[in-house]
């Protein structure tokens, strides 16, 4: 298990090495940070729910960003040889890969947490929906994080792997907004497959284990599929 | 120490490794030699871990590799060909990350990187990040990579290609300083390579072994076939043809009489023994004047090119 943490630190440390993470970082807050106050006074509320409803579409393509060079620089340079020689299983190469992208969405939405403490001293801040947003936040990162590392794990280009993430992310993003072309028979199902709808009711405030299980399972689907692939390359 | 038996790689229809067996001993090192494609770096990869076979296995002392993968990359260093490594890191974080990797402890961590960097030639280059060091550099950090945890084995795909004749040599100091306790696998298409580091030979053609033992043994037996070259003077071009054409175990005469005088004769000779007796024989008959008479030492290039041409 102390690979992992081996793994994780390396790939961690790294992105902060390269300017990759000073520029993901900035656009992510420069975007959020915009749409969000740009119609923060108008509503004339203290709360958060803008911020909240606008992080599945902006998580999309800053996600795919941040995990496509994970796997496809390693294929690309063939450090992924050197790595795999050494005395490390896939676990410990996933688990710290996808760890490292977790804890930099984190680091990523640290400097947000000036906002609900900024509105907290214009009004009456309701704290419950704040926490469950950030708690959301961190789910819905991780598992665009794990679909992330896989489709980075096919290819070796990672602008294939940015692009194809992200198309991924956004369909699971936008499906319960395109519901109305589907029968009302299927609706459920589709309902249930979107991220934003699991997302969104998190981030109320309400902890349903059926939306934790939805984003644990998108999370176990995509490391699993990780797996898969590296045990292909054989 | 290693033992390869049946060892068989496809790639789609393509058979990369054909039924290989290998045993390696301990504190040997053995080079792995071939033409483009032959099936070296396959053959490597299959041996660290990275690739599985598709039949045949492979033993690192009790361990096979299939049930304790992990066991056998714990005791086995290797540098693959042109060292790839993360472009981004400084060669310091980089030797620091392999160390916890490869489970050093702290205390002994920064004594062997020290060493390593000592060993390798590195301490200029320490703080600088990798993608910005040249290929020898990069090779030294790949060398210095691959024996962090003083490993009982080590494996380099082809550790010189690329560098300069001064950087070659220095590479195969290190290798030649390490191999007296170490066992090594390494694989290269340099001949001359090969003959000035390595105990024993393998040679590899299209996935087959096509020869294997030392060097020397190589260029007699491997081959079969010598090169006698004799001057005459005083001789009919059909006459010498024909004379020593009778000698038991000539396979071929080529005479050239352009020279004027004497007529330079290359005679191939395809016997396990010696046949120049024979032939100084068989001269002394004739009237023949015999200028000049010695057996050409079979050089390596001709017996690689039989090996894996000609067969």
């Amino acid at each position: 298990m102390h690979q992992v943490v081996h793994v994780f630190r390396k790939e961690f440390g790294t992105y902060f090495v390269s300017p990759i993470a000073y520029i993901v970082i900035s656009i992510f807050l420069v975007v959020t940070g915009w749409f969000f106050f740009s119609t923060f006074f108008l509503f004339n509320q203290a709360s958060m729910r803008n911020f909240f409803s606008l992080l599945p579409i902006t998580f999309s393509f800053v996600i795919p960003a941040i995990t496509m060079r994970l796997f496809a620089e390693e294929l690309n340079v063939g450090s992924y040889e050197t790595l795999l020689t050494m005395p490390v299983t896939y676990r410990d190469v996933i688990l710290g890969k996808f760890m490292a992208s977790v804890v930099f969405v984190a680091a990523m939405l640290l400097p947000t947490l000036a906002y609900p403490i900024f509105i907290s001293f214009l009004g009456q801040l309701d704290w419950g929906p704040v926490a469950g947003g950030y708690m959301g936040a961190i789910f819905l990162g991780a598992s665009f994080s794990a679909i992330g590392l896989f489709v980075s794990s096919l290819t070796r280009n990672q602008i294939i792997a940015f692009i194809g993430s992200m198309a991924i992310c956004f369909v699971l993003t936008l499906i319960d907004k395109m519901l109305f072309f589907l029968p009302a028979s299927l609706l459920g199902v589709f309902e249930y497959l979107g991220a934003d709808f699991h997302f969104e009711n998190i981030a109320k405030g309400v902890l349903d284990s059926r939306d934790i299980l939805y984003f644990l399972s998108v999370i176990f689907v995509g490391l699993y599929a990780t797996h898969l692939a590296m045990e292909a390359k054989h | 120490m290693i033992h390869v038996e049946n060892l068989t790689k496809y790639f789609g229809d393509l058979c990369a490794v054909d039924h290989i067996n290998i045993d390696i001993q301990k504190g040997e090192i053995l080079g792995l030699l071939g033409p483009n494609g032959a099936g070296k770096t396959t053959t490597l990869r299959m041996l660290t871990g990275f690739l599985r076979p598709n039949e045949g296995s492979i033993r690192v002392k009790d361990y096979t590799i299939e049930t304790h993968s992990l066991e056998i990359r714990k005791m086995l260093g290797y540098l693959p060909e042109s060292a790839p490594l993360y472009h981004d890191m400084l060669v310091y974080d980089y030797l620091d990350y392999v160390a916890d990797i490869r489970d050093l402890k702290k205390k002994e961590k920064h004594p062997r990187i020290r060493y390593m960097a000592d060993l390798c030639g590195l301490n200029e280059v320490m703080h600088k990040p990798i993608g910005e060091l040249s290929k020898g550099y990069k090779q030294r950090v790949g060398l210095a990579h691959a024996m962090m945890n003083d490993p009982e084995i080590l494996v380099f795909d082809e550790p010189t290609s690329g560098l300069d004749p001064n950087q070659i040599i220095e590479i195969r100091e290190i290798i030649k300083k390490i191999g007296k306790e170490k066992t090594i696998v390494l694989s290269t298409h340099i001949l001359s390579e090969a003959e000035a580091t390595c105990d024993r030979v393998v040679i590899i053609n299209q996935g087959k072994i096509v020869a294997d033992g030392t060097m020397e043994s190589l260029k007699q037996t491997a081959s079969g076939e010598y090169l006698i070259t004799v001057s005459l003077q005083n001789a009919e071009k059909e006459a010498v043809v024909k004379e020593l054409g009778s000698v038991e175990g000539v396979a071929g005469i080529l005479a050239d009489d352009d020279e004027g005088e004497a007529l330079q004769v290359r005679i191939t000779c395809r016997s396990a023994d010696d046949l120049r007796g024979a032939i100084y024989e068989k001269i002394k008959q004739t009237n023949w004047v015999l200028l000049e008479f010695y057996q050409e030492r079979q050089t390596l290039e001709r017996v690689f090119q039989r090996l894996t041409v000609e067969s």
